[in-house]
């Protein structure tokens, strides 16, 4: 037991279970504090809330007495999955980022890029003239190329003009919010047939026929029977395309020379060119590769054929580009972690969307949940020792000199380097 | 022209106080991503301030007294709310990037997560919808100050000066411009600001002539909180309407361009804040503006879209520093964790 404790890869799984589990507290004490101080919530609601937030996917609603029901819920299940599948995507594009030393909050960006190309494409193409497989191929790499392109200017900016790529990542964020905005305000892809969607842009079900878009001729991500399995919800084939893409990215990273020099480059970058690796071309690279990673959650998640994208976004970026940061940080940057990861930031997206609907609560609190992970992910490297705790204390008496764990993510480039004070 | 004046200044303003709020922070060696964050935080505290103030009558008695001088009050007593709780806000990114040796990147990312999360989180428990409102009615009228306000005639001719700087205009842009003075003064050329400065550029020389690394930058990020917070509520009062509904737009990250753009120094800064703040004004109006009032709508008839003048802003932020990247001076200890043990 104390030689299992003692490994390092435990101990990062446990300091991210117990940043899991504090977030959660957190969550549920404010829950008992509103509660509280709320007369119409009163304790019994607070104890809804609070029973909510740690079981809420397994919640089926209420029974004819105004009672909690639990179970099994397939729909709840399935659209955990469905909604996971852009998360893993934009997480996959932080943790590859953070690998090679850099973080990458420009996933937004990507993603709304990813968007845009995606559904240009697949409504641009009529119907008919392609087979509908190849539609949606096309539309899904188009999406990739877009957020490789968009990635890749932090990257040379970071590269060759030594620009923080924090500081170039918010900024092609905005560019791209109003871009992209600016692109669907004079497309023709504004939902015009559903006379209560304004602000939408068409869903890929609906295919260009003789000039005019009619919905059922489009294309969408397969079923593959995953719809039988979870009745009632969305779920499609995307989260296995998710999945695979983190395996290759667990690939990428761990099998092969262009990973090993990626992560050379994020160790230390003056080392790695030293050792002759092409530094400036990895980080372009490892930007890029970060991007296609976020454009390929918008695809996916645009492809699905039952959502639908909200074209004046100029003055919000998506929160599935900034939930990529969280779902990296508690899978330690590792892209099998991230599969996990992603799945209980979706369950904790279900769980609100419970709070909303069965008590006085709303669903911003998983956000705030969300949020108290991410800041104790910040100081992992404290709780790592407070795990480690005695068994360390006794191994410092042992061995005065040992150093101690190597430090977590440390994006050292982001901190070293700003603006360009180094040549 | 007297528009574009002051449409520019009601733009400026908080970008200039936020930004300054930054340099606060990034002088004393800590990265403040959060300024978005707080800037959130410190707009929902301000306008809940007034909202309850509101319920308890108090604010409708001056009101209805026509006693503007308390109006006013309320106005000052509300962006002092917003920058305590700004100031105690932040309190959670110096406890982690000082005290525990934080990423402070991801710290500000956690703050920014945080904010609009928990303002959301209240304003739906406590107005059943997705914005709360500063007071019921046209509440930005009750803030604004009018030629009736000063005790002029409604068709009083106050000249250029008078109508562009007294009329309908906010207190609290002028009373930025002053904090925004006096900060900038207590950074150059008091020792104070000078031993914060140090602890941004080499905190271990600081530490050896007896400085506290620790106490300065608490004091950075406090400072830069109570700005940022106080930043955020002026911008839901004089931009969006009085009304706080977890988000500022990307003002916060706009201020952290202007910032960089302004070399982290005070004087750039707020020349970077105004021609930003042309740009805001600009996309927001730009099919009514009349610059020099001869009743042609130039900017309409060339006929560029709205979206261009949005996005320009961050496109020159990019364009400068790709230019300018060489030779731009952030503070060097900027980011890096103060260790007594290392060299």
């Amino acid at each position: 037991m104390k030689a299992f404790l003692k490994k390092e890869s435990t101990q990062k799984l446990l300091a991210s279970l117990l940043s899991i589990l504090i977030g959660l507290v957190v969550g549920a004490i404010v829950v008992l504090i509103v509660g509280l101080f709320n007369k119409s919530i009163s304790l019994k609601g607070a104890w809804e809330g609070i029973r909510l937030i740690f079981i809420g996917i397994l919640s089926t609603g209420r029974s004819a007495s105004g009672a909690l029901t639990w179970g099994f819920n397939p729909a709840s299940i399935g659209n955990m999955l469905f909604r996971a599948t852009p998360l893993i995507m934009t997480g996959l594009s932080v943790a590859l980022a953070f690998k090679t030393g850099l973080f990458n909050i420009g996933a937004p960006g990507q993603y709304l890029m990813g968007t845009l190309a995606t559904l240009f494409i697949a409504l641009s193409i009529p119907s008919g003239a392609l087979p509908g497989w190849l539609i949606w191929l096309l539309a899904f790499l188009g999406g990739l190329l877009a957020g490789a392109l968009w990635g890749a200017i932090p990257g040379l900016v970071k590269a060759f003009l030594n620009i923080n790529e924090v500081l170039a990542c918010i900024m092609t964020n905005w560019i791209a919010a109003n871009l992209v905005t600016w692109a669907f305000d004079v497309s023709n892809l504004k939902n015009m047939v559903e006379g209560t969607k304004s602000g939408y842009i068409y869903k890929t079900t609906y295919g260009l026929v003789d000039g005019s878009y009619v919905d059922g001729a489009g294309v969408a991500t397969a079923k593959l029977g995953l719809d039988k399995l979870f009745p009632g919800s969305q779920i499609n084939a995307g989260i296995l395309v998710a999945i695979l893409l983190a395996i290759g990215v667990y690939i990428l990273i761990s099998k092969t020379t262009l990973g090993y020099e990626l992560k050379a480059c994020g160790a230390n970058r003056h080392a790695a060119r030293y050792a002759g690796i092409h530094d400036k071309r990895n980080i372009v690279l490892s930007m890029a590769l970060s991007g296609a990673l976020a454009a390929a959650g918008a695809s996916l998640y645009f492809l699905s054929g039952n959502t639908e994208f909200f074209w004046s976004t100029y003055q919000s970026l998506p929160a599935a580009g900034f939930n990529g940061i969280p779902v990296a940080l508690l899978a330690l940057n590792n892209p099998i972690g991230v599969i996990f990861s992603a799945i209980f930031m979706a369950m904790l997206n279900i769980v609100g969307l419970q709070l909303t609907n069965l008590t006085a609560y709303n669903e911003y609190i998983t956000d705030v949940i969300i949020a108290v992970i991410v800041y104790l992910s910040a100081f992992s490297l404290a709780i790592r020792m407070l795990i480690a705790g005695r068994s360390k204390k006794k191994k410092a008496a042992e061995e005065p000199k040992r150093t101690p764990t190597e430090p977590p993510v440390k994006p050292e480039d982001a901190k070293n380097e700003k603006g360009g004070d180094k040549a | 022209m007297t528009f574009l004046i002051q449409q520019t200044l009601i733009y400026a303003v908080p970008l200039m106080i936020v930004a300054l709020a930054g340099v606060f922070a990034e002088r004393s060696g800590i990265i403040n991503l959060a300024l978005e964050g707080i800037m959130i935080f410190g707009a929902f505290m301000g306008v809940l301030f007034v909202n309850l103030s509101q319920t308890a009558g108090w604010f409708i008695e001056a009101k209805a007294a026509g006693d503007w001088m308390a109006l006013q009050g309320f106005e000052l007593l509300a962006m002092l709310v917003a920058a305590l709780m700004g100031a105690i806000f932040s309190l959670l990114l110096s406890f982690a990037s000082i005290n525990l040796r934080a990423d402070q990147t991801i710290g500000g990312t956690a703050l920014n997560l945080m904010a609009p999360a928990l303002v959301l989180f209240f304003i739906r428990l406590i107005a059943n919808q997705n914005t709360l409102q500063m007071a019921t009615g046209d509440s930005a009228s009750w803030f604004m100050i009018k030629k009736s306000t000063l005790g002029f005639d409604k068709n009083a001719d106050l000249g250029f000066l008078g109508n562009t700087l007294l009329h309908k205009v906010y207190l609290a842009t002028y009373v930025c411009i002053l904090i925004f003075i006096i900060l900038s003064i207590i950074l150059y050329k008091t020792r104070f600001g000078l031993r914060m400065r140090s602890c941004g550029e080499n905190p271990q020389a600081a530490d050896s002539l007896g400085i506290n690394v620790y106490k300065m930058r608490y004091a950075g990020v406090t400072i830069s909180g109570a700005l940022a917070g106080m930043g955020g509520f002026v911008y839901s009062l004089t931009t969006a309407n009085c009304t706080s509904n977890g988000d500022v737009a990307g003002f916060g990250f706009l201020a952290l361009a202007v910032m960089i753009f302004g070399n982290w120094k005070p004087l750039n800064i707020a020349g970077a804040s105004l021609l930003f703040g042309l740009f805001k004004c600009i996309a927001a109006a730009y099919s009514s503006l009349d610059i020099n009032g001869d009743g042609v709508y130039m900017l309409a008839q060339i006929g560029i879209s709205s979206h261009l003048y949005r996005m320009l802003p961050y496109v020159i932020t990019l364009v400068v520093l790709a230019f300018t990247s060489k030779g731009s001076r952030a503070p060097k200890a900027e980011g890096i964790p103060y260790d007594k043990g290392s060299r």
